[in-house]
């Protein structure tokens, strides 16, 4: 079990985390979402004890961190968002030495060792210098580091940070054959990756905790926004459609409003945000119109609405458009 | 202390593996070559006279041969991101600086016993002691490590290396021009900054000259303990920042 309590930090006068609260139940994987610069980096080192928190307790399977912060080191493996190689030295040299700092002895390196490179897929490269592997190579060295002593506890920043899209594949399958034996922690601004990895999210924003749940918990509690989309073509092209559209569903009930819509081949297509799914009605409002109805689709709020929602970015600005993207990556 | 070894080894494997160790290891050697060839030897010489000559070249060379060799030590850990890895492993600080500190030693220690046929071709032609050889390199190896805990001091300052380099010799110089600057005050200042120079009074007094002081000893065990806690300190203010 991890228990976070009134944690901040600050740099300089700056706040960059806090005061958050957090528990983080054995065996579970559990994902730090939040934009650039929300504050997850920073969480995750002070968790492995990587930096000293300004106010606030870090508790850790039992340990506090912030007073025994070597008992703790023992139990976590830590990949941060640059993994910590040596460049200089080959695979199983590296692996060696980083379990010779948590303590092994050479009879368990010796017997950790196949496991560690197995789990990881490094047997291949494992006599090769760090320097002349790939990228994804390089990341899975840096898990294996993370792993060679058998953590309780695994945090993992960024962990998919610039895989090519098979290596990210590579990395989630990693990442869930990980889950079996370690309490997970996963940065990440990537939605996906966060999404199809974690039990449970944590949203920061602003160095705060914004939410906290699974992702149907959170979905769920900011669902009230449903967008029902539909290409219409006008009997009679009317002089304002979106007015014309607007006066035909006025009498559906949950259409709360009817986005400016774009043309295409003659056909209008608008987004209408709803309360309800009332495709049924909206499809029938436009039919008897005369009016062609081409296509009707129909999106709950899914996780990157409310993930932005939720971080509280204004929809027009350069921030939401750089959040957005990322998250679609 | 835990994981000192692990770096060490690490460390040292380092030097050996990289071109930068094998590069200051054939420059200190070839510069101290060549004092040896023009400085030394030239004319007619007592053969203790041509040892402390020696002995005075090459621990110039030492000097800057230490802040070569250290600057690397913390500064590109933190360039390279590796410093994590020592940061999150159950290992103290002092660990971290003993295990690159003993390493870099032992490197300098090396290459200085490539030079050691210098003042065996003295011995052999000449009136020369072993002792007074031993106390020599007891004195280059002394001011080695108090050069290279400086050098360490600053390479926990800043992640670029150029600026732990400017730094340290910088430090360096200050501690070496503390005896000329003493000559131009007045006591009692003039007494502490004579003790607190680092080569004048320790070095070229004492072991260049084959004078073996408890003093001396002491004086280079205390700057290279005090700048080596230095970098523990600096190390551990990081984790603040």
């Amino acid at each position: 079990m991890i228990r976070v309590n009134n944690l901040s930090k600050f740099y300089g006068g700056k706040r960059a985390l806090g005061p958050v609260d957090f528990e983080i139940a054995d065996g579970e994987t559990v994902g730090f979402l939040g934009l650039n610069g929300a504050g997850k980096t920073t969480a995750l080192r002070i968790l492995a004890c990587d930096l000293r928190p300004s106010s606030g307790t870090v508790n850790v399977g039992g340990i506090d961190a912030i007073a025994n912060p070597h008992d703790v080191r023992k139990r976590i493996g830590f990949l941060p968002e640059n993994p910590p190689l040596y460049a200089d030295m080959a695979v199983t040299d590296y692996l060696k030495f980083a379990a010779e700092l948590r303590g092994m002895s050479k009879a368990e390196i010796k017997r950790r060792m196949p496991d560690v490179l197995d789990v990881t897929d490094l047997t291949l490269v494992s006599n090769e210098v760090i320097s002349t592997l790939s990228h994804g190579f390089r990341q899975r060295v840096g898990v294996a580091q993370a792993i060679i002593h058998q953590p309780k506890f695994l945090i993992l920043d960024e962990p998919t940070r610039g895989l090519d899209p098979v290596q990210i594949v590579e990395m989630r399958n990693l990442i869930h054959d990980l889950k079996q034996n370690h309490t997970v922690l996963i940065s990440s601004h990537i939605l996906t990756e966060i999404s199809q990895t974690c039990d449970r999210l944590l949203v920061l924003g602003a160095g705060q905790l914004l939410g906290a749940g699974t992702e149907a918990e959170l979905v769920g509690s900011k669902s009230d926004v449903r967008t029902i989309t539909i290409a219409v073509k006008f009997a009679a092209l009317p002089d304002d459609p979106r007015a014309a559209m607007q006066a035909l569903l006025q009498a559906v009930d949950g259409v709360t409003d009817v986005g400016v819509p774009y043309e295409q081949a003659g056909a209008y297509t608008f987004a209408l945000s709803t309360t309800r799914d009332c495709r049924a009605d909206v499809s029938r409002a436009v039919v008897a119109g005369k009016h062609d109805l081409l296509k009707l689709d129909y999106t709950r709020s899914e996780l990157e609405n409310t993930f932005i929602r939720m971080v509280g970015v204004p929809a027009s600005s350069g921030a939401t458009a750089q959040g957005a993207n990322d998250a679609r990556n | 202390m835990h994981g000192t070894k692990a770096i060490y080894l690490r460390e040292l494997g380092a030097y050996v593996r990289s071109p930068l160790g094998w590069v200051i290891a054939a420059v200190l050697l070839l510069v101290d070559g060549i004092l040896f060839q023009t400085q030394a030897l030239s004319g007619q010489q007592l053969s203790a006279i041509v040892l402390e000559r020696f002995f005075w070249s090459t621990s110039g060379v030492v000097m800057i041969a230490s802040i070569a060799l250290s600057i690397r030590l913390i500064a590109e850990e933190r360039q390279n991101h590796s410093i994590v890895l020592l940061t999150t492993s159950p290992v103290r600080d002092a660990a971290i600086v003993a295990g690159k500190f003993f390493a870099a030693l032992t490197f300098l220690g090396i290459v200085l016993a490539l030079s050691l046929y210098m003042p065996l071709m003295i011995k052999v032609n000449g009136k020369v002691t072993a002792a007074q050889i031993a106390v020599g390199y007891t004195g280059l190896m002394m001011l080695g490590a108090a050069s290279l805990a400086i050098g360490i001091f600053a390479s926990s300052l800043t992640r670029q290396q150029l600026v732990a380099a400017v730094l340290g010799a910088a430090m360096l110089t200050l501690m070496v021009m503390l005896f000329p600057l003493a000559k131009r005050v007045d006591a009692p200042l003039r007494d502490i900054l004579s003790e607190l120079d680092l080569w004048w009074v320790h070095y070229q007094n004492g072991f260049m000259r084959g004078i073996l002081n408890l003093k001396d000893v002491i004086y280079y065990v205390a700057v290279t303990y005090f700048f080596l806690l230095l970098s523990v300190k600096t190390l551990e203010a990081k984790r603040w920042h």
